[in-house]
Parts: structure tokens; sequence; C-alpha cells
């Protein structure tokens, strides 16, 4: 039976670990750091002598480079190295698994460096190093390219028509039998089909089907990239980067270059911001090569206008959805045709997007098709659970639209249908213990739910989840002299993870809370840790520590055995010691950590221990939306009153950083589903490259939201950990349509539902007056 | 072109720097001044992750020249705390976990001093529309307004 | 014999066999005897899947054990951002 605990409501699982600082609101270890302007972020960084790397971008959006000419540049004093696409061996086609998107390695050095084309505006076409940023823009002037230009296209549908501008010629649609003869902007075909969609059809009583649209939206950190690079005479590299994952940038750089891993040594800095956006490489090969080329260190950054016009937003999508129920709400057979947007070079996230967009319910008859699609526009890198907000938005939609018509409570049409443990998710295997129920019952008791509702608001819920990932991770932890721990990570910490690892580590060991200091290490100290990303850091690094943790009591327990002359069975870790037991309790006294380190070179050498680990077991965490908002039917302007997030995170080892997701996760969802949005115009060239009119959420745009944590323990961690960085963006954009719908009467089936679309929906039906 | 050769006070400190005609103040506190506290988001006034105190006037830096502040008295995230104390709204925003990623703290921190120092007791709605000009991707703001308006409290105690 | 269930895109390399029966104790095995039926297939199971077994989905993993009444999905692989 669930219990409330601080907010949390627990089904009382702890799978046997002890609990002391775990699951306390612990202040971090870098804090005091990031609040006095001491941590060091990646353009913080600085080398003596080190040159400013800036790179030339293609204007236009699609177009062949017919010549590059970079001798004036050469010439100009204070210029020490130019590169372009000779100074990058091509890469043969190769596709090798990077998370759900399928990377390979010909796409990766042309979205790096353009080589034939040049295939959105933004796309690299040559960098320079110089001594100064100055010096470093008037050289990108003296480059000159000559471009034929190509028509392009950005929009989904329109790509994929027969007669569309052709990005990559040798680009023939997989997944689709007889295979095509034609190359065409369609990458793949993709499908999950569980039972018979057709005949379920015919079991319903009500059918809705209905079309959807969404734009291009962009991570939105605040942090632009960065990167530092120094390469020695001999190859040797250095490389300080902000980054999710700086053991996958040694490996795409050591590719891209032709270099031995085991020469470059990448540091993670302080990283602001990521949200899968920081996943991929950028800057950090070209910095490379120009070190390499110039022979001192060069620091590269991007401007804001950079990071929007060429990194990688989420796909835009444009979304079909046919859902058959019973007249008791039964969902009897489930459609759907994803088209998402994959940008210049193929890779969206349609996959997962299929795979998330009925993951909620225990539906019969499942039938999911997906197209990823090239376009002229940035190639997509992951955003935050890729894929499944944008699918989730549209079947939600039409969840809400079932329960209006049918006329049954939205959240109890969702429990009826709600998939539970034991039930087989649409992309194959039956779910483990999960907590959808759970945050639909949190919901439903919520004084928000039941709080009564004026002309021009509404309300709306949605759920959502993401699969969450385990993955490669190691972990050392050393015991010090005086018995302090040092703690060594390999994920980048971006958003309290060091605080959560302390604490599990302070609780293995049975030591204090702030004898524990944790690092990340870079790709030299600590072995291989795939990134922070799939919401696995402090789950895989949980498990990782206590594996450590593990050795060094292993290593304590044979060491006190050895020292009291003791059998195995007459000694017991326990609060941080080893203790004996029974008789032999009376001839010596317990030994701490700290004890063990004083002498540990006579008992054997230094006390330490590492976890290595691939873990496996990864919960999916679920989670339900429920919003308040009003409409202006004057100026269309949306106003978030209130927000309640309720999601599983089977135990949260830091409550207040776990609250921090859902929030954080819930604005970017309120971002997205309100004002963000990729505004091309027919030039092929992007309109709103800024934080002014490329509109995030600000303070003032949101309310104070609601975080209820529920605690579905997941079997498979030690501590009960489900993942939970990313299922927070799945369900909003689904509830703020849903609550739009319930304010105004009017189903938006485009997203952003921004004030001059709602205001001409609203006039449209000459209702734009209070 | 000569470098502009300019004396002011940053953070209690007498300063002298030179500087180009087009470097903004943000560049100087950075790359000159080796003060990387105040970070750059959009180099347009955007983001207010560049904040600092002119005069006593909140500013994005990123919009002040370098050359400007001769004469003048520039406080940065680097002069809030107070020799090894934490001025209370740092201390605020590390208990109640008011940053994930930490990049617009600064700007935030500097922004909400500001606040309170004409405001010691502001609602929920003036924190927010204050701090309206500081993006955070990371937290929603839900608890850095949080912990403005407790540690405005903790301040009006004395 | 575990039930083996091909999910997605993955039956197109099999001529449309989504279903299994197989002796398969481990994944190792699972993905020698998948490719020995189905040679396409094998190319395709080394890089870019993940296996649940028993409703509990393994990534990148050779010796996880399957039992002799284990459920397989072989399904795409996942990771996040």
């Amino acid at each position: 039976m669930a219990e409330r605990k601080n907010g949390a409501e627990t089904n009382g699982q702890t799978n046997g670990h002890p609990q002391g600082f775990v699951g306390t609101r612990q202040i971090r270890p870098d804090g005091v750091d990031k609040v006095t302007g001491r941590a060091r972020f990646g353009a913080d960084f600085n080398l003596p002598g080190q040159l400013i790397g800036r790179v030339l971008r293609s204007p236009h959006p699609h177009a062949r480079i017919v010549s590059i000419d970079t001798s004036k540049a050469e010439a100009l004093p204070g210029v020490k190295a130019v590169i372009t696409r000779e100074d990058f061996g091509d890469q043969p086609s190769e596709f090798i698994p990077a998370g759900e998107m399928m990377m390979n390695y010909k796409d990766v050095v042309r979205n790096v460096m353009a080589r034939e084309k040049a295939l959105y505006e933004g796309h690299a076409v040559a960098a320079v190093a110089a001594t100064s940023t100055a010096i470093a823009r008037r050289a990108l002037k003296l480059i000159d390219v000559k471009y034929e230009v190509l028509p392009h296209v950005i929009d989904v549908v329109l790509a994929m028509r027969p007669d569309a501008p052709l990005l990559h010629d040798d680009l023939f649609t997989v997944g689709v039998e007889p295979k095509p003869e034609k190359p065409s902007n369609i990458a793949k075909r993709v499908e999950i089909k569980v039972g018979d969609v057709e005949a379920g059809f015919k079991k319903a009583d009500l059918i809705v089907e209905r079309e959807f649209k969404t734009a291009p939206v962009h991570q939105g950190y605040i942090e632009p990239h960065a990167a530092l690079a120094t390469v020695s005479e001999d190859g040797a590299t250095e490389l300080w980067t902000t980054t999710q994952g700086h053991f996958i940038v040694r490996a795409h750089c050591a590719r891209l270059l032709g270099l031995d891993m085991g020469k470059v040594r990448v540091t993670a800095t302080e990283i602001g911001g990521g949200f899968g956006g920081k996943t991929v490489v950028y800057l950090e090969p070209l910095a490379i090569a120009l070190s390499r080329k110039a022979k001192r260190p060069v620091k590269m950054v991007m401007s804001r206008e950079e990071v929007f016009k060429a990194s990688g937003p989420t796909s835009g999508a444009t979304v079909r959805v046919k859902m058959g129920a019973t007249r008791d709400g039964k969902f009897v057979a489930a459609f759907a045709e994803l088209k998402y947007q994959a940008g210049a070079f193929q890779g969206s996230p349609v996959q997962p997007g299929t795979m998330c967009a009925y993951a909620p319910y225990d539906i019969e008859h499942v039938h999911v098709i997906g197209y990823d699609v090239v376009s002229n526009r940035p190639k997509v890198a992951a955003y935050r659970a890729p894929g499944a907000p944008i699918s989730e938005y549209a079947v939600e939609s039409v969840v809400d639209e079932i329960a209006k018509k049918l006329g049954l409570d939205p959240i109890e049409l969702r429990m009826m249908n709600a998939a539970h443990e034991g039930t087989k998710a649409a992309y194959g295997p039956k779910f483990g213990p999960i907590g959808l129920e759970e945050t639909l019952n949190s919901i439903k008791k919520t004084e928000h739910w039941n709080t009564p509702l004026r002309k021009w608001q509404g309300r709306g819920v949605a759920s959502g989840f993401w699969f969450n990932i385990g993955g490669e991770t190691s972990v050392s932890l050393t015991v010090n002299e005086d018995g302090t721990i040092s703690l060594m990570a390999g994920t980048p910490d971006i958003g309290g993870l060091r605080a959560a690892l302390a604490s599990v580590a302070a609780d293995e060991l049975g030591v204090p809370y702030d004898k524990v200091r944790p690092i990340i290490g870079d790709t030299g100290s600590v072995s291989f840790n795939f990134l922070t990303g799939g919401s696995r850091s402090a789950f895989s690094g949980s498990m990782a520590i206590v594996e450590a943790a593990k050795q060094i009591k292993n290593e304590l327990l044979a060491r006190a055995c050895k020292l009291w002359e003791a059998k195995p069975d007459q000694v017991e870790w326990k609060d941080g010691a080893v203790r004996p037991l029974g008789a032999l309790g009376e001839k010596v006294k317990p030994m701490t950590i700290a004890e063990f380190a004083k002498i540990s070179g006579k008992l054997g050498g230094p006390i330490g221990g590492v976890g290595r680990i691939n873990a496996q077991g990864a919960g999916p965490s679920f989670g339900t939306h429920l919003v308040d908002l009003e409409v202006d039917p004057e100026t269309g302007r949306t106003t978030i009153l209130r927000y309640t997030v309720a999601q599983d995170a089977g135990k949260a080892l830091h409550p207040a950083y776990v609250e921090g997701q859902f929030q954080g996760g819930a604005v970017q969802g309120i971002g997205w589903a309100l004002n963000e949005e990729y505004i091309y115009g027919d030039d092929g060239k992007l309109q709103n490259a800024g934080f002014l009119d490329y509109r995030m959420p600000v303070a003032s745009d949101v309310p104070m939201i609601d975080a209820i944590l529920v605690e579905v323990g997941n079997p498979k961690h030690p501590y009960g950990v489900r993942g939970v960085g990313e299922t927070p963006i799945v369900p909003p954009l689904g509830a703020i349509a849903n609550a739009m719908e319930n304010a105004t009467g009017i189903r938006f089936t485009e997203l952003p539902m921004s004030p001059p679309k709602v205001l001409k929906a609203l006039q449209e039906q000459g209702r734009n007056k209070p | 072109m000569a470098k502009h050769h300019i004396e002011a006070t940053v953070n209690g400190d007498a300063v002298e720097f030179l500087c180009e005609t087009e470097e903004t103040l943000l560049d100087v506190l950075r790359d000159t001044l080796n003060l990387t506290g105040s970070k750059e988001g959009c180099a347009s006034g955007d983001c207010g992750a560049c904040s600092v105190m002119l005069d006593g006037r909140l500013v994005c830096s990123c919009l002040v020249l370098g050359c400007e502040v001769a004469g003048r008295k520039v406080e940065t995230i680097e002069g809030m705390a107070k020799g090894e104390s934490l001025h209370p709204l740092q201390q605020q925003f590390l208990k109640s976990a008011a940053l994930q990623c930490g990049i617009c703290t600064p700007g935030v921190l500097v922004a909400s001093k500001a606040l309170l120092e004409r405001s010691p007791d502001p609602t929920e709605t003036e924190v927010r529309y204050w701090l309206a000009g500081n993006l955070c991707r990371c937290t929603g703001y839900d608890k850095i307004v949080s912990a403005v308006m407790d540690a405005a409290a903790t301040l009006r105690k004395g | 014999m575990a039930r083996v269930v091909l999910i997605g895109n993955l039956a197109q390399l099999t001529g449309g066999v989504a279903e299994f029966q197989l002796s398969a104790t481990s994944v190792k095995q699972l993905f020698q005897q998948l490719a020995e039926l189905h040679p396409a297939l094998g190319a395709h199971l080394q890089e870019g899947v993940a296996v649940a077994i028993d409703g509990q989905i393994y990534q990148d993993t050779l010796f996880e054990p399957i039992g002799p009444d284990s459920e397989v999905f072989v399904l795409p692989q996942i990771a996040g951002g």
C-alpha cells in the first residue's frame, strides 16, 4: 500500500539498502563554486598562447560547394591555421548505434565540415584560428567560397514528395519493399504492429482521427558550445569541452581525425545545459584540427546565432493518429503515422516516437508507422526523450477527444486503459512494476484537480513515459589516508548528480556526507563511461558505486581478519566500521574506515574500489501532468495558472534534484507547446536565431510547478532507482493542448499554440472578445 | 587602432585595463580581468547570464562597452560573498536546490540581490517579473523564486 | 524453448518471419541461432538492437541468460537525450 513520505508516495521498497543520506536534501558538493561564479564552464577555460577559432558557415540552405579559396585568409597576419573539407579524411559509410539514432560517420564528417554540399544555412564550410577574435572574423570574410545554389526543402511533407529537391543522391529508403530504384529524402520507414488494427477498429463504437503538426524546437541550453584543444607535436591531444559525454567526444574526434584514443584526453567542463543537444560533436574536431595545424592551443565558442543555426534542434513533424474505443471507454485499436524531420542527414528519433506513442496504454491492436525524412535544416540532435513528446502530444490529444465525446472523465479514461505490471507494451515486452496508475491517482487526489475554473480557463491532463537506459559506467572510490573518500565518476553532472552519488557513497561506506568528495574524471582518469543522457547517470552511477563500495568493504573485512587473526564469520561490516562478533569483541575493538586508512600500507596497500559495469535493469518512468491555463481572447495569449507533475522516480536519491527534473522538463514542454518554434523564410533561412524571437519561457510566464514524487521501486536497482530526467518533457504538450481545448472549445492540432495562432482561430469563430 | 586605457572599480578593487572600442564590459570582465563568473549566453541582452551592477544599477554587461565604465563602479558575482561568508541569497540557493546546471546562477543571483536591495519584501509576482530578464532552462524557475522569497525573509530578519 | 519475437523492421530481414522458438540460453546464442536461420538479420544483430527478456530490456550485453520458458523480444535500441 502506498504511503506518503515528504511529499513522496512510496511502496515501501528499499531493496534492503542502507539509507541515511540517500533520500535527503543535502547541499550539493559543487554548489558553492556555482553560486560564487568560481565553477568553470566550457568558455571559462584558457591556455597561454591560445588562438581563437571561428567557423565560416554557409549562407545557403542548399548548395553545391564548387570551390573554396583560403589563400587570402591564410595570408592575413595573425592567422595561424585555416581548415576546410581537405583537412578531414572521408569516412566510409558505416552505421554505428548511437542510442536510438543510428549514426553514420560518413554523415558525421560531413556535418562537422561540409564536403560536396552545404545542406543547411549555418553548415560549417571552413574554419580559421587566429591571434584574436577580430582577426579571425576578418579572415572568414577573406575566404572565397563558390556556391552553386540549389532549390531547398524544409517541411517534412514537402520533402517526402517525389519531386522534392534531393539532398543525397545515394539515399534510398530503407524499410520498404520492394527496394526503391530512385533515391529520395525518405531515409527510413519503421513500423511496429501488434494484433490487427482493422479488425480492432471494427469493434469500436467511436473512432477519432486527427492530424497534427509540430515545428522544430531547440534544446535551448543557455551555455553555447565551447571547446579548447591543444595538440602536441607527437599527436597527444588535450581537449576541454562542454559536453554530456566526454568519452563519446573522444571516440568521435579520434575517428574523424585518425587519432589513437589513448592519446586524446578529454575533460568535461561544467556544462551549462545540454538536454541531449551536447551528445554530439561540432566544434571539437575543428578545434583539434586547427590546433594540430597551428601548433598552438585553439579555443572556439559558438555565438547564440550559431547555436540556433548550426547545432541540432529536434524534429518538426506531421503525425496522424486514429484511435478506436468502445462506448465504455476501452481502447480497442490504435494507429499512427509519424513523419519526422531528420535535418540534413538521416537520424530523427522517429523510431522511439513510434514505440512511445501508445506505450502508456494497454491496447490489443496497435499499428504505428514512422518515416525518417531529411531536409535542409540542421541535423537533428537528441532532445530530452527524443521523439516521444511529439507522438504523445498527438495521442494524448486524441485520448482527450475520446474522453469528451464519450462523456468520460479524462483521468478515469486513462485509468481504464492504463498499462500496469504485466501489460504487454506496444513495442513488445511486458512491463515490470511501473507507476502510471499511481501518478494518475496522485493527480486525481490533488486540490488542483478539484479547483473550479472560470470562463476562458481550461484544464488538461496527459500522461507519458521514457524507457530509460543503463549503460557502461565506471566509478572509482578511493579512501584517503585521513579516511575521507574521493569519488570519481565519469558522467558529466548536468543537474545535481554529484549530490546524489555522494549520498550513495556515504551510505554505502557509512561515512558522513561531507567526507565524500565527488569529481567527474577526464577520459584519462577513469574507465569508459557512456554519456549522460537516457536518464541514466544517477541510476547507473549509484549502481557502480555499490559495486565499488562492496570491494572496499570486502577488502577491509579481509584485512581485519588478518589483523585480528579471525575467521570471516567472526567479523561484519556495519555503520562505517568492521566490527568483531561474539567473543572476538572482547579482544579487539571495531575499526573504522579512517583507522584502516591510517595504516593502509602496513595492511597491504592503498584502499579503493572500482565499479565498472554495463548497467542493466533500467525501469521506465511514467508521469502524469495536470495544467490549468487561461486564454485572453483579445490577444490570444495563454497564461499558465497552475501546474502539477506526478512522476514515478522509483527511489529519489536526492528529492530536490528529482523535483527539479520534473519542474524543468515541464517548463520546456510549456515553451514547446505555447511559443517555441523555428521560423524559416521562403529563402530557407532561420528568421529567429536569438532568444528574443525564439521565445522560451521566462520566470513571469510560469507559476510554481507542484511536484509529486511517486516511488514505485525498481526491483532491478539496489536502491530502487528509476531514471527521471526525460519523462517530464513528454506529457506537457498534450496536457496543454487539452487544457486549451477545455478553455476555448478549439482543438489545436498545430504547435506551438502561440498568440497569433490562437487569436486567428478565435477570430475565425468570431469569439475574440472576453 | 589604439586601445582605451580605463580605470574603474570592480568589486571594490581599483582596476585598470586596456580595451578595444568594440569590446563589451562582459568581454573585459571575462578575458582581461579574468572574472569569468559572468557568462555569455547570447551577447544581445536577452538572457541575463552576464548581469552585473553598474553604479548600483542592474545591467547586462554584454550591452555595456568596456570604455563606458571609466570612473564607475562595477559589481559582479565574484563580489557577492563577503570573505568566507556567502550572501544569504547564495546560501538559500544551495539549501533550496535552486540551481541545476548553474550557468544562469551568477546572473540570477546578481539580479535577485538588486531586487532585494530595492524591494525587501517582494511578492512572488514581483520576483518573477524582476527575474524575467534571466533565462533558465533547467529549473523551470520554481525553486529559484522560492529561494529568493526565502532569502528575502532571512534578510528582513536582519 | 524460448519464444523469440522480432519487433519493428527486423522481420523485413527474415522475409516476414517475426516469431521463433529457439533453444538459446544466452543473448550470444540467440544472435548466433538467428543469424544461422537468417544471415541478413545476423549482421544487424551485432549493432543497434536491444533484447527484452521476460519484460526486462537489456542493451549491449551478450551473456545475459535466457531461460527455457523465457519470452524474448528483439527491439530497436534506445538511448535518450
